[in-house]
């Protein structure tokens, strides 16, 4: 197989991926549904359960290292279970089935792309990462470096990928309660907001942990009632589940092969190298390596993730044909007017709610519906407390006040919880009417481009020094955001220029924003002569020894 | 410390044992990116093949056990570097550091 081949598949398979992030972030606007009391009961059970929990976890939270980790005594499955959490958004699960509904095989595309920045973080950063960190990924990355800029650097990506990623989902939340709920769009942006801020400021990583291991497993319970049930209708046979789905859908037989989803190679790529690496750069799954005692759990916390992640995926495949095959006979009740041509009821993402209660009546279609808003929740509040330890541990205890105490840190990591929650309220409501679609794609990018290059190269290469990792890490920052601003999924549909007026014409900025990264931090690296270089390459035999043994990482209780 | 330090930094053993380790988290890495790749190249060329009922009279194509074959591998791979990572390798890095300690 020659080189170029080669290139042009990976862009293929990149594009695919992007699609799927596009599609899975993108919740559109929808229509306010009847209120729906069974939903609001059972998130309301859901919200009373955690808010013990996080009591529980207040009384074993007080100094700012139980804040960040939660005192590191989760096991590799608990915290595997908790990434996994952080990784099934209701836009993945709600978006994935929607586009298995709609397309068939492409769904199961999208899933396998979703899938693959997993290995890289398992084989090649878990275990460096936990020796090597104690509270952020900071601790990691500046391990040998200049203190000020290198935390000063991450706690700005960190933030900026923070904000991205919460305006979506708070956006999200509020379309969200319209349809599943019956509420208004303001409610979803204020009781998230109280509630999240409730979790992380009174039960800090413990409660943050633990709600999201139990929305979790209500998630994967919830997803595999639903896809054993379309099975039993099927007596277990997937080949009579696909046999109906195609003799009942538009599409047919084409609901087998995989469609027209690849637009141009460089956009696959491009769209690919986000998905694989930017899940290693994002500050709110990175921090949750620090809350396991040592190396060893954290590849069992990634094993168990991926294990979770993927099982769930292919739950969603399954979902998606259930929806093809209780649905589109049943139009009455699920489609707008009772006409196919209309559209399924609050839109093409509501697939897998209307198969809730399509195969488990109304109690399970506010389980279903509950899940879906608590994971949003969940989501939030993991990253509001990622957010607040960039302010706290990076920027305060490390830049601005060195030497405090841990209840000073403490305090300022509880005031900047208020802050970012209210911060994202107010975004929440501005942002209701806006296009994010972009949103989660850009923190993906900004992710892969920024954090990622300076935490790999940090670790890994020898000569790296704090002007080129920070240099470096800036570059990625600001290209990934210029080169998105120019993409026409802004510069078209959110600022209104006309179309075909976007000057930078891929999907992702990553191929070229996280090349520059890496080639900004290589170049500014060798050239770097200081006697503070020096000092560093000098230091790296030893922070090698601590991250490939874990020889004075820190422990369990010794944070 | 630092003289445990030194002579774990010192040993040869050490270098060596990170080198190996390294080279095969590269190559896990390599295959599970390739397993990825491929699928992806069979979706952009061979659209065809994906689409093949996977015998006469099937409704299923060879996509589908392909697609969730991926899933699985992935999951797979993960599991046998974890296995050996907290296995055999742990117990290595263990022996190691009792030797520099002695």
């Amino acid at each position: 197989m020659t080189k170029f081949t080669q290139i042009l598949a990976g862009l293929l398979a990149l594009a695919l991926a992007g699609g799927a992030i596009a599609a899975g972030a993108d919740l559109g606007n929808t229509t306010k549904q009847a209120t729906n009391w069974t939903a609001i009961v059972m998130f309301a059970i859901f919200v009373g359960a955690t808010l013990f929990i996080t009591k529980w976890a207040a009384a074993k939270t007080k100094s700012a290292a139980d804040f960040y980790t939660g005192g590191g005594g989760i096991t590799g499955f608990q915290n595997g279970l908790a990434i996994a959490g952080d990784y099934m958004s209701a836009a993945s699960f709600l978006g994935i089935s929607g586009l298995v509904f709609a397309n068939g095989f492409d769904g199961l595309i999208f899933s396998i792309g979703w899938l693959v920045g997993w290995p890289v973080i398992t084989f090649l950063m878990a275990e460096r990462l936990r020796n090597l960190g104690k509270f952020t990924f900071a601790d990691v990355a500046s391990y040998r470096f200049a203190q000020t800029p290198v935390r000063i650097f991450a706690a700005s990506a960190s933030l900026v990928i923070v904000a991205f990623y919460m305006i979506a989902q708070m956006v999200g939340a509020g379309q969200l309660i319209k349809v599943l709920f019956g509420m208004e769009y303001i409610y979803a942006e204020v009781m998230v907001g109280i509630v999240m801020m409730m979790y992380v400021l009174f039960g800090g990583m413990t409660a943050t942990t633990w709600v999201q291991i139990i929305k979790a497993c209500m998630l994967l319970a919830g997803a595999t009632f639903m896809a054993v049930s379309v099975l039993l209708q099927f007596g277990f046979s997937p080949e009579a589940l696909f046999t109906k789905a195609v003799e009942v859908h538009a599409k047919g037989d084409a609901l087998m092969s995989p469609g027209a989803l690849i637009k141009d190679p460089i956009s696959a790529i491009s769209v690919g190298m986000a998905l694989m690496f930017g899940t290693a750069g994002l500050p709110h799954i990175l921090m949750r390596f620090f809350t396991v005692p040592n190396a060893k759990e954290a590849r069992k916390s990634v094993a168990w993730a991926t294990t979770w992640i993927g099982y769930f995926y292919i739950l969603t495949f399954i979902i998606g044909f259930g929806a093809i095959t209780n649905l589109v006979q049943n139009p009455t009740d699920f489609y707008v007017g009772g006409e196919l041509a209309k559209g399924l009821k609050g839109g093409g993402n509501m697939a897998a709610v209307h198969l809730a209660k399509a195969v488990g009546g109304d109690l399970f279609l506010g389980f279903i519906s509950a899940v879906a808003f608590a994971t949003i929740l969940a989501v939030v509040a993991g990253l509001t407390l990622s957010g607040a330890s960039a302010v706290s541990h990076d920027l305060y205890a490390s830049v601005f006040n060195k030497g405090c105490s841990s209840e000073q840190e403490l305090r300022v990591s509880k005031i900047t919880t208020v802050c970012l929650g209210v911060l994202a309220v107010v975004l929440g409501i501005a942002f209701e009417k806006e296009n994010v679609a972009y949103m989660v794609m850009l923190a993906f990018v900004i992710a892969c481009s920024s954090n990622f290059p300076v935490l790999f190269m940090s670790v890994l290469w020898k000569n790296c020094t704090t002007r080129g990792a920070v240099a470096g890490g800036f570059v990625g920052l600001a290209s990934a955001v210029i080169l998105t601003i120019g993409s026409a999924s802004v510069w078209e549909a959110v600022m209104h220029n006309p179309k075909g007026s976007a000057w930078f014409p891929y999907n992702s900025a990553a191929i070229f924003s996280m090349t520059a990264a890496f080639f900004t931090i290589w170049l500014v690296s060798i050239l770097d002569n200081s006697a503070q270089a020096q000092k560093e390459r000098a230091l790296y035999p030893s922070q090698q020894l601590r991250s490939e043994t874990g020889l004075g990482a820190s422990g369990a209780s010794g944070h | 410390m630092q003289n445990v330090l030194d002579r774990i930094t010192a040993n040869p053993k050490f270098l060596e044992f990170v080198a190996m380790r390294s080279k095969y988290s590269i190559i896990m890495a390599i295959i599970s990116a390739a397993a990825y790749y491929g699928f992806i190249l069979l979706v952009a060329f061979d659209k065809e093949f994906l689409a093949t009922k996977i015998g006469a009279g099937y409704t299923m194509s060879i996509g589908v056990p392909i697609g969730v074959g991926v899933i699985a591998f992935t999951i797979l791979l993960t599991w046998i570097y974890v296995r050996r990572a907290n296995g055999e390798f742990d117990a290595i890095n263990e022996a190691l550091i009792k030797e520099a300690r002695k």
